[in-house]
């Protein structure tokens, strides 16, 4: 990379920029280019994988023709809506139209700035990172609300009002749900949140004290809320809203919504190992960096995609709220119970300094019963459906 | 002020002149929870809506002017279009008012067969209905779960008649076709496995803190309202009243057989919400299952159709008679006049009556509440234009 620029300068091309200048920007561009890939791919992978979960869930068999089982299915989608015809409706306020999924995507790609891969892997280790990962994920809103403005269409205008509606009510129980960490932590960066938690599960804050444990399963709904995923899908609610903000797009611009969203999936998951799942944390069986990073991109990325997996889960499961509810929801229970967890965790901080380790044991013991009695939840049902999980629509 | 080219009044609200106006919604006919082509007029004060006016006829076929032109036995096919989620309950409705102008007497088993076919019928149309009402809720795995049985009970029906939505099953005087063989125990089979599914799809929709929160008390129909505007079926049980034709009119073989009928008592939310709707559909299907079981039982061996001559020409005069189908209380009448072609048809059905009542009760309503009011009385579009 440096020699490449230093052949760039010496063949003259930045002429009177400072060396250090064109270095840094060289770093920029090529960080902008890997999270770019890294981001397609990987919502792109999403949207396929979501799909076959699905199909799983449902009794179907999903997409499987493309590729093997269907795997680069999500390229063909990809190129499909590529192809498709840009139409901009007449009646529509052009320049707000076509520039709506532009700030959507960099919005949500800019979130990807503090958004930890590993403990070398972070393009900016930020001192106020999640700060600003609350700040920046906001121009989303404005990006949807300007869609549904712009498409002068009633079903695109209801999608953009609940959907501005929805992020900013939620921004506060998710913003709330953060601050418990930050008390214990002391820091914003991200980087630093991590490094207070170990590669154990009784390191992690999830299982910190009860209020964190509370503050994580609060976070994670306030956030799936933000990212419009069931049960808090009602910008695009398609059976009521048609297609929420998104009904008169189509194309790229189409696809750069569903990129966000998608995207936005891996965004909400980071932030939750981020604060309270251990992060990239492993244990220390080499000495190799390079190893060892790459163990921790591997760690982080799999806790990652897990909460990835749950929201997928949960959106073929549940239905979705009404909008009165979704604010009934928001202001009175999440909101309370958020400062509930605030003042709880900042008790807890002042008895016990450095954690209580009776309660991190205890906490482990009930995350683990909890997960075990789900497992036998899951099993006493596929016992019961059985027959119909090997029903197969060829036979 | 204008919009579009059209003048729109608009009024003053506060001291500040505060101007607002209600947004007048075109929902359908081609929206995506309209099932088929129904169109709302909605006006929306926000997300309450402050009317839903229902605009009915995008689906009318004239299915029964076609009746006067193709004479009694052709008419048959064309009955399947009249509902095309519960097919048979047509084909019987027509085969039974033919039967009455003519005074026809119907074999036993062919009776048994019809109530076979029906009941299996009112199996897969509830399916549809509990199935696209989840659907319209926002929660998609309930929808495939309902579609996969379905899809086994049109597999049992393509068994019965070769078709698997437009049956054609009935013919005046009888069925087409005896049961085949192994009908009864694929049936029984499927019967076996389907039973302890109601009870999953209780597990994951009926007890759902979501699905409960949005169709308990949304779209409360009183028992009185339910009678002047002349709800049907499930929409009427929903309400709190016990009335069932099968029961307090019985037809066909439903004398001999033994079922109740299910009538929403309001444990969650209150009697005649969409919930209640909902609760009896399913607690239906538990009943129809019940009846097909009773009916392999009960039915004795013999012809399955009467002799009936291919030239049909009933004596002059009218008939009425009336059905529980899928969407309640059908009514079919016939007018001869003694010629090879029925002089008028008509048919009332379940589902025109419940479009009449969402005016009524959607005012007030949340726009997402109006998805779920039309899904819960189950509106089937070609059955409410014909």
């Amino acid at each position: 990379m440096q020699a490449f620029l230093d052949r760039l300068i010496a063949q003259g091309y930045f002429r009177g920029v400072p060396t250090q200048v064109v270095y840094a920007l060289g770093i920029v561009l090529a960080a902008a280019l890997v999270i770019f890939v890294f981001v397609l791919i990987m919502a792109g992978v999403t949207t396929f994988i979501e799909r076959r979960v699905w199909a799983r869930i449902q009794s179907r068999v999903g997409p499987n023709r493309v590729g093997p089982q269907g795997a680069v299915q999500w390229l063909a989608d990809g190129l499909k809506l590529l192809m498709k015809e840009d139409l901009v409706p007449v009646e529509a306020d052009p320049r707000l139209f076509r520039l709506a999924p532009y700030v959507v995507v960099i919005g949500f790609l800019a979130t990807f700035v503090v958004v930890p891969f590993s403990s070398r892997l972070i393009v900016a280790d930020l001192n106020v990172g999640i700060l600003y990962l609350t700040s920046v994920s906001s121009l989303v809103v404005l990006g949807i609300l300007m869609a549904g403005w712009s498409s002068n269409n009633k079903w695109s205008l209801f999608g953009g009002i609940r959907a501005a509606a929805q992020i900013v009510s939620y921004e506060i129980p998710a913003a709330l749900s953060i601050f418990p960490v930050i008390l214990i932590t002391g820091t914003l960066s991200m980087q630093s949140i991590i490094q207070a938690q170990g590669w154990a599960p009784w390191d992690w804050f999830v299982f910190h004290n009860p209020f964190t444990f509370l503050a994580s399963l609060l976070l994670y709904t306030a956030l799936l809320a933000e990212g419009n995923r069931t049960p808090f899908d009602l910008p695009e609610a398609d059976t009521e809203l048609v297609a929420g903000f998104v009904t008169e797009y189509s194309g790229t611009r189409y696809m750069f919504f569903f990129l966000v969203e998608w995207g936005n999936l891996y965004v909400i998951s980071a932030i939750m190992v981020t604060l309270f799942l251990g992060g990239w944390q492993v244990p220390p069986v080499t000495d190799n960096a390079v190893v060892l990073n790459l163990l921790q991109f591997l760690v982080f990325f799999l806790k990652a995609y897990f909460g990835v997996l749950i929201a997928m889960w949960i959106r073929a499961t549940l239905p979705r709220i009404r909008v009165d509810q979704l604010m009934t929801t928001c202001w009175k229970y999440l909101v309370p119970l958020s400062f509930l967890n605030l003042i709880g965790t900042a008790v807890w901080v002042v008895l016990f300094p450095n954690g209580s380790s009776v309660m991190e044991a205890l906490m482990t013991l009930i995350g683990f019963g909890l997960v075990g009695y789900f497992v036998h939840r899951v099993r006493f049902h596929l016992r019961r459906s059985r027959a119909e999980l090997t029903w197969s629509p060829f036979a | 002020m204008s919009l579009a080219g059209y003048e729109v009044e608009v009024q003053q609200v506060g001291d500040g002149g505060l101007r607002t106006e209600e947004m007048t919604l075109n929902m359908g006919p081609q929206h995506p929870s309209t099932h088929g082509v129904l169109r709302f007029v909605v006006k929306a004060d926000g997300e309450v809506m402050r009317e839903a006016i229902p605009d009915v006829g995008y689906l009318h076929r004239s299915i029964e002017k076609i009746s006067e032109k193709v004479g009694y036995h052709g008419f048959m096919p064309y009955t399947d279009r009249v509902d095309y989620v519960a097919a048979m309950f047509c084909n019987q409705g027509w085969a039974m008012v033919c039967e009455k102008l003519a005074g026809l007497a119907v074999p036993k088993r062919a009776e048994y067969c019809r109530v076979i076919a029906a009941e299996l019928n009112r199996i897969s149309s509830h399916l549809v209905s509990v199935g696209t009402m989840v659907l319209d809720i926002g929660a998609i795995t309930p929808f495939f779960h309902a579609f996969r049985e379905r899809e086994k009970i049109n597999d049992l029906l393509e068994e019965l008649c070769g078709a698997r939505l437009t049956y054609n099953y009935m013919r005046i005087g009888g069925v087409a076709w005896d049961l085949p063989p192994g009908f009864v125990e694929r049936t029984l089979a499927f019967l076996d496995r389907f039973e302890p599914m109601l009870d999953e799809f209780d597990d994951l929709v009926s007890v759902n803190k979501i699905y409960v929160e949005r169709c308990a008390n949304v779209g409360v129909v009183s028992p009185e309202a339910a009678i002047n505007y002349n709800l049907v079926g499930p929409n009427l049980r929903g309400s709190g009243i016990r009335y069932d034709v099968r029961r307090d009119e019985p037809y066909s073989v439903y004398p001999e057989l033994e079922f109740n009928v299910p009538v929403a008592t309001g444990e969650l939310g209150t009697v005649g919400d969409s919930y209640a709707r909902y609760w009896v559909r399913m607690r239906e299907m538990e009943e129809s299952a019940r009846i097909v079981r009773q009916c392999f039982k009960q039915m004795p061996d013999g012809p399955v159709i009467a002799k009936v001559p291919r030239k049909f020409k009933p004596p002059a005069g009218d008939a009425y008679i009336r059905l529980e189908s899928a969407r309640g209380d059908m009514g079919w009448y016939a007018v001869s006049d003694g010629t090879e072609y029925p002089y008028r048809c008509k048919v009332r059905t379940g589902s025109f009556s419940a479009m009449s009542i969402i005016d009524k009760i959607s005012r007030g309503l949340m726009l997402a509440d109006l998805v779920t009011l039309i899904a819960s009385l189950d509106v089937v579009a070609p059955e409410v234009d014909r």
